[in-house]
């Protein structure tokens, strides 16, 4: 009896165990695949040639700058929109709004996080890029700005829903602390509360960067798709492609072992940095805010 | 002379708990009043109508009027910030600002505008002192208040409400967390404070209460007991739930 209590003890602890370490096995495992599959770019294309402003594959250009500036305007236009959007939300849900309405409001916004992106890539092509046509007078609604839109619609959820438990986790003391010293409501919420909540905060708008940047089926139905560099405030009104839409819809048709092949994969591990850095960022942030938050309680 | 002024005051918490039933009794100017009695008094729920810190709680209904210097404060038209800034309170949990000690003093007065160094510093030696703390922080204004003890902690929470000058400081078992001689330099500075403001004391034992009370007031389960001068409630109360508390029959 007590024999195999303690043998099942003993498989449970090992499964679960196993269950931890498999998750970094498999991001090592990704990442060298990764690597296999990309670092023959290097010999197969000169270093100087994959860092050039032209994307033209058939013809053996394989320039990836246009899709880093892709991706980093569409991402950095989402953030711009999400950022301040996110943070409303998670303010007005979680300080100001009465309880019926966060009570109908959060999970609405949770939600809307577990959209389809394809749905709201179709949305993209039958509402806004139309809509933004006509509105703003250019020559296609396909550009990286309906790329930002939507993707800022998606990173909002995640920006709403970790910022909101952030601020409602900040102790009523302190709210009370400034209440009773004569603090507006608004005043309450700009110096004391969301500084209190700042490492949440920022863990809230990594998480967002994250989902935008790893984004490909709304960016790639909406965007264009044109490897143009982006070099001026106008490119974000023009088309644009970025790195996640150009791997998924160029990977299908690459001949297996070809410089193309091997060039897509590089891609994947110029995206795999960047989101790691975006990942590091965020966590030594957390980190150093823990660290303070200890010492202070100490 | 009469500071306060609460008339037949009742109070329910949404969840249906009733909290104050028909409370009334008038707050002495320049005196320490304690409110006093066992857990769910009703004792912090009273101190929280002096400023209006109840609106953001869930009340649902209440009832009677607090007039101070003969305004109604439950009012709704009641300028709410101006109000506490007049009516000052302090935590049973020091809560500093994540800010150094000068900052968090000034806290209060910047929220309220005021801009100007001179004023600001004064500001802070005045309150420091009032507060007894200015001898032991004045060489180090600039760190962070969090790092300071417990005790110090709290009495730089009570220079903060005094930089605002308020006319009437509430106080909620401020000296819960304290050891025994913060408590003493806390009560000693009340007893200063009493000069010059209203005090309202919701003290954390009965013998805090007895050392520190002008006047008192005992409540049990949202009932105004008994209220008088401290010296003749604690030794000869005329009720008898009272006497029973105050000896220790219960509670």
């Amino acid at each position: 009896m007590e024999k195999s209590l303690t043998w099942r003890e003993f498989i449970v602890t090992r499964a679960i165990q196993a269950s931890g370490y498999s998750a970094i096995v498999f991001v090592t495992l990704i990442f060298f695949f990764l690597l296999r599959e990309g670092a023959p770019a290097l010999t197969d294309v000169k270093l100087s040639a994959l860092f050039s402003a032209r994307w033209y594959p058939i013809e053996d250009y394989f320039g990836i700058l246009p899709l880093i500036t892709g991706s980093l305007v569409v991402t950095i236009g989402a953030m711009l929109i999400a950022f301040p959007l996110g943070i409303g939300t998670a303010v007005y849900i979680s300080e100001i709004a009465p309880r019926w309405i966060r009570e109908i409001l959060k999970p609405l916004v949770e939600l809307l996080g577990g959209l389809p992106s394809v749905v709201l890539g179709f949305l993209g092509i039958l509402l806004v890029s139309p809509f933004l046509r006509s509105f703003l007078d250019l020559p296609t609604g396909l550009t990286a700005f309906t790329g930002s839109l939507l993707l800022g619609g998606i990173a909002v959820p995640t920006i709403v829903s970790v910022a909101e438990d952030a601020l409602d986790a900040v102790p009523r003391s302190y709210r009370e602390g400034a209440w009773a010293l004569g603090a507006t409501r608004w005043q309450t919420i700009w110096y004391v509360t969301l500084p209190a909540a700042k490492s949440g905060v920022l863990t809230a708008v990594m998480l967002g960067v994250g989902r935008a940047i790893g984004e490909t089926m709304t960016v790639m139905m909406v965007t264009g798709n044109a490897p143009v560099l982006a070099t001026a405030l106008g490119s974000w009104f023009a088309p644009a492609r970025t790195m996640t839409a150009t791997i998924a819809a160029e990977m299908g048709e690459v001949a297996n072992g070809s410089a193309h092949y091997h060039v897509l994969f590089f891609i994947g591990i110029v995206l795999f940095l960047i989101s790691l850095g975006v990942n590091v960022a965020a966590s030594s942030v957390v980190f150093h805010a823990k660290k303070r938050a200890e010492r202070i309680l100490s | 002379m009469h500071k306060i002024i609460i008339e037949s005051l009742s109070l329910q918490y949404s969840d249906g708990t009733e909290s104050l039933r028909d409370v009334s009794l008038g707050i002495h100017q320049n005196a320490v009043t304690v409110l006093f009695g066992p857990a769910g008094g009703g004792k912090s729920t009273l101190l929280r109508c002096l400023n209006r810190l109840n609106d953001l709680a869930e009340v649902k209904a209440s009832s009677g009027r607090i007039l101070i210097d003969g305004e109604n404060i439950l009012d709704p038209k009641v300028d709410v910030i101006a109000l506490r800034r007049k009516v000052g309170m302090v935590f049973a949990r020091p809560v500093p600002l994540p800010m150094s000690i000068r900052d968090n003093v000034t806290y209060g007065l910047e929220l309220a505008g005021e801009k100007r160094r001179a004023t600001l510093d004064e500001a802070v030696e005045r309150s420091l002192t009032l507060a007894a703390i200015w001898d032991e922080v004045k060489d180090r204004l600039d760190t962070l208040a969090v790092a300071l003890s417990g005790g110090q902690q709290q009495r730089v929470c009570l220079a903060r409400v005094l930089a605002l000058q308020p006319e009437i400081i509430l106080l909620d078992e401020p000296t819960s967390g304290l050891d025994p001689i913060s408590t003493g330099k806390v009560e000693a500075a009340l007893q200063e404070l009493k000069k010059e403001y209203t005090v309202v004391l919701v003290p954390h034992s009965v013998q805090q209460a007895g050392r520190t009370a002008d006047h008192a007031a005992f409540f049990l389960q949202g009932e105004l007991i008994e209220y008088g001068e401290g010296k003749s409630l604690f030794t000869a109360p005329k009720q008898k739930k009272t006497e029973d508390y105050v000896t220790g029959r219960f509670g």
